[in-house]
């Protein structure tokens, strides 16, 4: 070996690396969208070269850590409003729809058979519906015997998106939960009890007789729970399906809301299940590293071509292509 | 005496540079970890400021959580912490006592090593494998066992029988007691055990001498040899109970409400703060409040020490 090709050698083996090299990046932040962008980047670190690391600590801690610019990229269930946006210098974007079910833990009621209304779902929360046998939910379900159990109401007890979604749905159709509950990523259940996690809240209803919760679709699919049917907007009653989470995503009005901050909850639409929310990434507009940002918005560009179908393998519903588009004018702004 | 103090101080500075290191690593440590346990309060106080300020004394008297309406009220959660404490402690020191007594008096002398080491391992099982059990198998047999059986029959006697009272769902106070009695048992029967045995045999022969029965040894003997100890064993656990997070998060249903039935859910401070931690806004009042609940907790922890030393020290003077 003479030194000219050890040297050649040498040059090939630390170039090499370097050329073909995966850019890692960091994201944190939602549970809800988190078995997604690890498909997703599974998937994509073979064409796109981008390695993903990604931390499902809440939404809430997402948000924290991209405004201490801890993480390349945050990720929020519920909208980061305009003002903290700015503040923050951080561009937000949707990545993809998830629906929550209402499920329930009934003898003799299989999935999908029990129909519930917002009211009545907020009702049982708020503690004013406390039997299954309640003539407010019989009037609902003729046909259906109800054992008569007491109702069991279970709830997330750690702060959550999941939390948001659903009181801002039940605080969209019952004023009265607006007022005395609210909205918020943890509120203030006047009955229940609480569960940590998704995991933790299909636990909790599997194994209580008479229990009722809601949870991300994807966790109702996976640990067989049983779905109930949900009275839409315009008044009727939908199962859970990805049909009816796609007719909800595509009603909503995308065009209206700034920095993409839709409220897709209860939209008009005779398909449109009730109980959907867009998903958020934030990144920072003034990145202290170029590249990692460049990164990311690599690994969401190719989910938007390629990822829309591990998306319903896991019951999420993709954007609509409309608003994949705006999506892509707003990272254009980011160069 | 003072000639001998000086003659020895003199002895000590002529030891040399290694004694001079080990006293200055003895004393940094000491003080250290005096530091640490101001720095903690003083932060948590800190933390908890904003909150302290903006609800005053109501922080302490209001049964309101609400993070939504950033009402905040340490009323349930302190009243969670201190009910499911003390009913672990209930449950937990007679059962570590019979432990504790049966391995030191009665057990053949065979199986003494083997269930004293089966004790020291329950100690060692992590809290979560705790919760998980407690969630999932113990909770729901309660509920169909032992929680309407106690409805019918102590819940029948007028006067506390809303505290039997039944409630939907498994997961209860009382079922977080329970967990908690399981996991400090094994804590307050070890050093039971270890300090039986420090009890001299010949005092103990001399009262089986004159005609005492076990109980009476136990009571009249054992007991007063051995008391600051078995008190300083139960404090420890206590100290446990308090603070035990990961295990009641699973079982006492996270409600923010205080509720008659210990069959109800409830939350303690430790597992509210564990909870929203994660999801509450840097600089919100929320993220206040739940480090006021810490700082609380700290005091109590300290009310519980300072009434063991002071029982102690009256024992001790009596």
């Amino acid at each position: 070996m003479t030194p000219k090709t050890v040297t050649l050698a040498l040059a090939l083996w630390a170039g090499l690396p370097a050329a073909g090299m995966a850019q890692s990046i960091t994201g944190a932040g939602s549970t809800l969208a988190a078995p997604l962008y690890q498909k997703w980047a599974e998937a994509a670190a073979a064409p796109t070269g981008v390695t993903l690391n990604y931390q499902a600590v809440g939404s809430g801690a997402g948000q924290k850590l991209i405004f201490q610019r801890t993480v390349d990229f945050g990720a929020s269930d519920g909208p980061v409003p305009a003002a903290k946006l700015a503040q923050n210098a951080l561009l937000q974007f949707p990545t993809v729809i998830g629906a929550e079910d209402v499920v329930v833990n009934l003898p003799g009621v299989k999935a999908d058979q029990l129909r519930l209304t917002g009211k009545l779902v907020s009702a049982i929360y708020m503690g004013k519906i406390t039997n299954w046998q309640d003539k407010a939910i019989a009037a609902v379900n003729p046909g259906l015997t109800l054992p008569d159990l007491a109702i069991a109401p279970v709830y997330r007890a750690d702060g959550s998106g999941t939390t948001f979604v659903f009181t801002s749905y039940l605080s969209k159709v019952d004023p009265e939960f607006k007022s005395s509950v609210g909205a918020g990523n943890a509120v203030s259940w006047p009955a229940g009890t609480g569960s940590k996690g998704n995991a933790g809240v299909a636990g909790a209803v599997k194994s209580t007789t008479g229990a009722l919760g809601y949870v991300e679709s994807a966790y109702a699919t996976l640990n067989h729970l049983t779905t109930t049917q949900l009275q839409s907007h315009d008044g009727a009653f939908l199962k859970p399906s990805l049909e009816t989470f796609a007719a909800a995503a595509a009603s909503a009005d995308w065009g209206a809301a700034p920095h993409f901050a839709v409220d897709i909850n209860d939209q008009p639409g005779a398909n449109s299940w009730p109980i959907v929310t867009t998903t958020f990434v934030l990144l920072p507009t003034n990145p202290a590293n170029p590249t990692h940002s460049a990164a990311v918005i690599k690994l969401f560009g190719w989910a938007f071509d390629n990822g829309d179908a591990i998306a319903r393998g896991l019951q999420y519903i993709p954007l609509p292509d409309k608003v994949k588009s705006q999506v892509r004018a707003a990272w254009k702004t980011l160069k | 005496m003072q000639q001998f103090d000086s003659v020895a101080r003199t002895k000590r500075h002529d030891r040399g540079v290694g004694d001079r290191i080990f006293k200055a690593v003895a004393y940094g440590s000491g003080i250290f970890v005096l530091a640490l346990l101001g720095a903690i309060i003083v932060l948590l106080f800190i933390g908890g400021l904003p909150e302290f300020r903006s609800a005053g004394i109501s922080f302490l008297t209001s049964t309101s959580w609400n993070p939504v309406t950033e009402k905040f009220g340490a009323v349930v959660a302190v009243y969670g912490t201190v009910v499911c404490a003390v009913l672990a402690l209930i449950l937990a020191v007679p059962l570590a006592f019979g432990i504790a007594y049966f391995l030191t008096e009665l057990a053949p002398s065979w199986s003494r090593r083997e269930i004293g080491t089966a004790v020291e391992l329950l100690a060692a099982v992590p809290s979560i494998i705790y919760g998980m059990w407690g969630y999932f198998e113990l909770a729901p047999w309660l509920n169909r066992t032992i929680e309407p059986w106690l409805g019918h029959t102590l819940g029948e006697i007028p006067g506390i029988a809303p505290l039997f009272k039944p409630v939907a769902g498994n997961a209860s106070i009382f079922t977080a007691a329970i967990v908690l009695a399981v996991m400090i048992t094994p804590f307050i029967a070890a050093t039971m055990r270890d300090v039986f045995l420090t009890v001299p045999p010949m005092f103990k022969e001399s009262a089986f001498g004159v005609g005492c029965t076990n109980w009476e040894v136990m009571r009249r003997i054992v007991l007063p040899y051995t008391r600051a100890s078995v008190v300083g064993g139960i404090m420890l656990g206590l100290g446990r109970a308090l603070g035990e997070t990961m295990a009641v998060t699973f079982v006492i249903g996270n409600s923010n409400r205080i509720s008659s039935s210990i069959f109800a859910p409830g939350n303690t401070i430790a597992s509210l703060v564990a909870l929203e931690f994660p999801e509450a806004d840097q600089g919100s009042l929320h993220l206040s409040a739940l480090l006021a609940l810490g700082f609380i907790l700290f005091v109590i922890s300290f009310i519980v020490l300072a009434i063991s030393r002071l029982l102690l020290n009256q024992q001790a003077r009596a």
